[in-house]
């Protein structure tokens, strides 16, 4: 928005209502604030003067402390920031940045590890679970390869077949008609 | 009867599930963070792209014949490193123990960065982000001190994650935060190298693809941000006139050497799970050229945000700039702008000099800003972090970012551990009935505890001294140990038998004369002019020390003897290990050959069993 003699109009009117705001007094009018050397700036000096005691100036400290205590109000009045509506030799008082009660990443942290153990959990117990199938397995092929050599005990020459390599079918081991029968 | 999961070959060994679980680990294994890091960094300071010249040059008559080598090696003897070096002969059986003793070395310090990474990673999920704004000081009138003296990103890096002392020797406490994600990073690699290439072979579908898909996002996204046009074409313009410095050809041979991943014995352990019979030569040029390819193309989004953040940097001292004049001048607002800035300055520099120097301008170059390279975790954590904040949605970019490096750095471990974990397995330092977890389960619990070392105050300190001498030298030592055992000691003859037997092919020409003579003169002549490098003046250190006088540039400092002392002891460990074996086994011949009944071990060869 362009800056014109309604807005500085604005303005006095926003340092009357935060004279008042901070002295509690209801006497600062809006001819109380004065602009001079406005530039194309758009910056001015101005300068409040208090009607009930002959025409003086209120001190600037009074005048700053009143814009400090104001200062969102005013920034929000002209849809400014502190950095974009300055006032010279008025230091912003910085807010604090919002900490929640727990650190979020401590959260974050939370989730990882839970998933991380969850995983580490799952592969132990099923490796356990294989572990066991496969001894339950080997015992069974061993209970079978009992049986098988118990078959070669009837003579039978078993050199030629490769019983320790590939898989041993329990169906077949048990099954005397591996062999042709004599 | 159903088969037993792992279907292992006739002598018990586990192997992969298909080839492609095989090529997609050794790429992830070479593929690292030194591809997104230090590959644009040497790129950009060595003459852009000239610097592919002696890249590529490297990569032909070092990279491919090194990593045919281990790939072939690994693949005939199944065995890990230090079974398969003792195969070759037992003098050389030294090569394995050191390639052994650089993995566990670089295991230790490589997951402590990925541990930065994820610290990162868990704060990346706040808004503002953490690393964004300056803390407020104790009365809470302005910024803590040291944050606003350097810059928020410095501060969150130096002071929040490290926490950093301004001397090595000050070492400081623990940082409890880090040891939290340390646990959790080698509880990661737990999970996933558990059973070995069993569910390493699963994971790397994930860690080594996702990173791709990262970067093509990042690629997209830094295209359209504002002076990445500038970025690239900084980064890729050649300027010939680099290659003559011989600098320039050593980072070359150096980066392609350390970015193979050769030397760790963790390619050995990878090719020993494969069937005999598979073309390991296609293997090794596939690997070698997809892990080229992923530096260049990393570094186009890389340097595409680079440029965008030069350019940011370069507007905003512009913008405080024009801010300053017009305040002095009391010039309406708008009338200066960034495009007619050096027009205005020109007119009022001619009139109203006294008043321009007074304001004591900055100057702005977007050549200045352009030409503040960083490499390493400094791009990573500091740069790079500074160029997210920047872009909108900077929470998703930053998660984003952060899970790539964790995957680039992961897949990598994976590869290290395998180094390590493959040789103990068959020396069978744990009886053969105990459960493979176990042993894994060991090894990660004693790495995190000689780990905890790195998350002192100066652990930091102590990363770059691995990364420099234990990550480094040693490798060179033991590539060269390598080459010089398989061509000279095992015969260069045999071995292309048994390669011809296991591709199905004749050995070209270019791997004879490769593997002879020019690999091991070109790793002689890197190493020779690495350690001489070294060497030209006192190993230093940079600092980051608030109460410096130059603060926030970092201080210069010199290790102390007794860092030093450690230097040394960490690069020639490794290296000493080659001779040492080799001497005990002389020793020991020294005493069979006393006793008559010695008979001498039977010639191996790779086409003898397994067919």
């Amino acid at each position: 928005y362009a800056w014109d003699a309604n807005e500085e109009y604005l303005f006095r009117a926003m340092v009357a209502f935060a004279m008042r705001r901070y002295s509690s007094k209801s006497t600062t009018q809006i001819t109380n604030v004065l602009l001079c050397n406005v530039t194309d700036r758009v910056s001015f000096w101005f300068v409040v003067t208090d009607s009930s005691k002959n025409v003086t100036t209120v001190p600037g400290s009074e005048v700053e402390a009143a814009i400090r205590m104001n200062r969102n109000r005013i920034n929000n009045a002209f849809l400014l920031s502190d950095k974009t509506l300055q006032f010279l030799k008025i230091t912003s008082t910085l807010s604090p940045p919002v900490e929640p009660s727990t650190p979020v990443w401590i959260i974050v942290f939370g989730v990882v590890l839970c998933l991380i153990v969850a995983g580490i959990v799952f592969l132990i117990v099923s490796g356990i679970q294989k572990h066991k199938k496969k001894n339950k397995e080997s015992t069974e092929r061993e209970n079978l390869e009992e049986k098988v050599e118990v078959t070669l005990e009837n003579g039978i020459p078993c050199e030629a077949l490769d019983l320790k390599a590939g898989h041993i079918n329990g169906v077949f081991a048990a099954d005397d008609e591996r062999f042709t029968s004599l | 009867l159903s088969a037993t999961p792992e279907t292992p070959k006739e002598d018990g060994r586990p192997k992969w599930d298909n080839k492609f679980q095989y090529i997609l680990s050794c790429i992830g294994f070479a593929v690292g963070l030194g591809n997104v890091w230090r590959f644009p960094y040497l790129c950009q300071i060595h003459g852009g792209g000239a610097f592919l010249i002696p890249y590529f040059i490297a990569l032909l008559f070092e990279g491919i014949p090194l990593l045919h080598l281990e790939l072939a090696l690994g693949q005939c003897l199944r065995k890990g490193s230090i079974g398969a070096w003792n195969t070759i002969s037992p003098y050389l059986g030294g090569v394995g123990v050191g390639s052994w003793m650089v993995s566990v070395l670089v295991s230790l310090y490589y997951n402590t960065v990925l541990t930065w990474v994820m610290w990162y990673f868990i704060n990346s999920f706040q808004e503002p982000l953490p690393w964004s704004v300056c803390p407020l000081n104790e009365n809470r009138t302005g910024f803590n001190e040291e944050c606003y003296e350097s810059t928020a990103v410095n501060y969150f890096w130096y002071r929040k994650t490290l926490n950093i002392t301004p001397d090595i020797a000050e070492s400081g406490t623990f940082q409890w935060w880090l040891i939290l994600c340390l646990a959790a990073c080698w509880a990661i690699v737990y999970l996933c190298t558990i059973r070995g290439i069993e569910t390493t072979g699963k994971a790397i579908y994930v860690t080594a693809i996702f990173p791709y898909l990262v970067l093509t996002i990042f690629l997209i996204q830094g295209l359209t941000l504002p002076g990445a046009t500038e970025g690239l074409i900084y980064l890729f313009t050649p300027n010939l006139n680099t290659l003559k410095n011989p600098r320039v050809w050593l980072d070359a041979a150096t980066q392609i050497f350390f970015s193979l991943s050769l030397a760790f014995g963790g390619l050995i352990a990878f090719a020993s799970y494969n069937p005999t019979k598979n073309d390991c030569e296609k293997d090794a040029v596939t690997v070698a050229i997809v892990n080229s390819m992923t530096s260049l193309y990393a570094s186009i989004p890389v340097f595409s945000v680079l440029g965008f953040k030069a350019t940011t940097a370069y507007w905003d001292c512009l913008d405080r700039n024009i801010v300053n004049i017009i305040n002095e001048f009391d010039l309406p607002e708008e009338s200066i702008m960034r495009q007619n800035y050096t027009s205005w300055i020109r007119f009022l520099n001619s009139s109203y000099p006294e008043k321009i120097a007074g304001l004591k301008l900055k100057s702005c170059d977007l050549q200045e800003f352009l030409d503040q390279s960083v490499s390493g975790t400094g791009l990573a954590f500091i740069v790079f972090t500074q160029a997210i904040i920047l872009m909108p949605g900077s929470q998703a970019w930053a998660i984003l970012f952060f899970i790539m490096l964790f995957s680039l750095g992961l897949s990598s471990m994976f590869g290290n551990i395998e180094g390590v974990f493959t040789p103990l397995l068959e020396l069978q330092i744990i009886p053969k009935s105990a459960p493979k977890e176990l042993l894994s389960g060991i090894i990660c619990l004693i790495s995190f505890l000689i780990a905890l070392c790195f998350t002192l105050r100066s652990g930091s300190y102590w990363i770059d001294i691995f990364d420099r001498y234990a990550g480094s030298v040693p490798l060179l030592v033991i590539a060269f140990f390598e080459v010089i055992g398989i061509v000279y000691i095992y015969k260069i003859k045999r071995f292309s038998e048994d390669v011809e037997w296991m591709t199905g092919r004749k050995l070209s020409l270019f791997w004879q004369i490769t593997w002879r003579f020019i690999s091991p003169l070109l790793l002689l002549i890197v190493f020779t002019a690495f350690v001489t490098l070294q060497m030209q003046k006192p190993p230093s250190y940079t600092a980051w020390n608030p109460k410096y006088e130059g603060f926030p540039m970092k201080e210069e400092k010199v290790y102390p003897p007794w860092v030093q002392a450690i230097c040394v002891l960490l690069a020639a460990l490794p290296c000493v290990c080659v001779p040492l074996v080799a001497l005990f086994h002389l020793v020991k011949q020294k005493h069979r050959s006393k006793n008559p009944s010695f008979v001498p071990p039977e010639v191996f060869s790779c086409q003898g069993d397994n067919s």
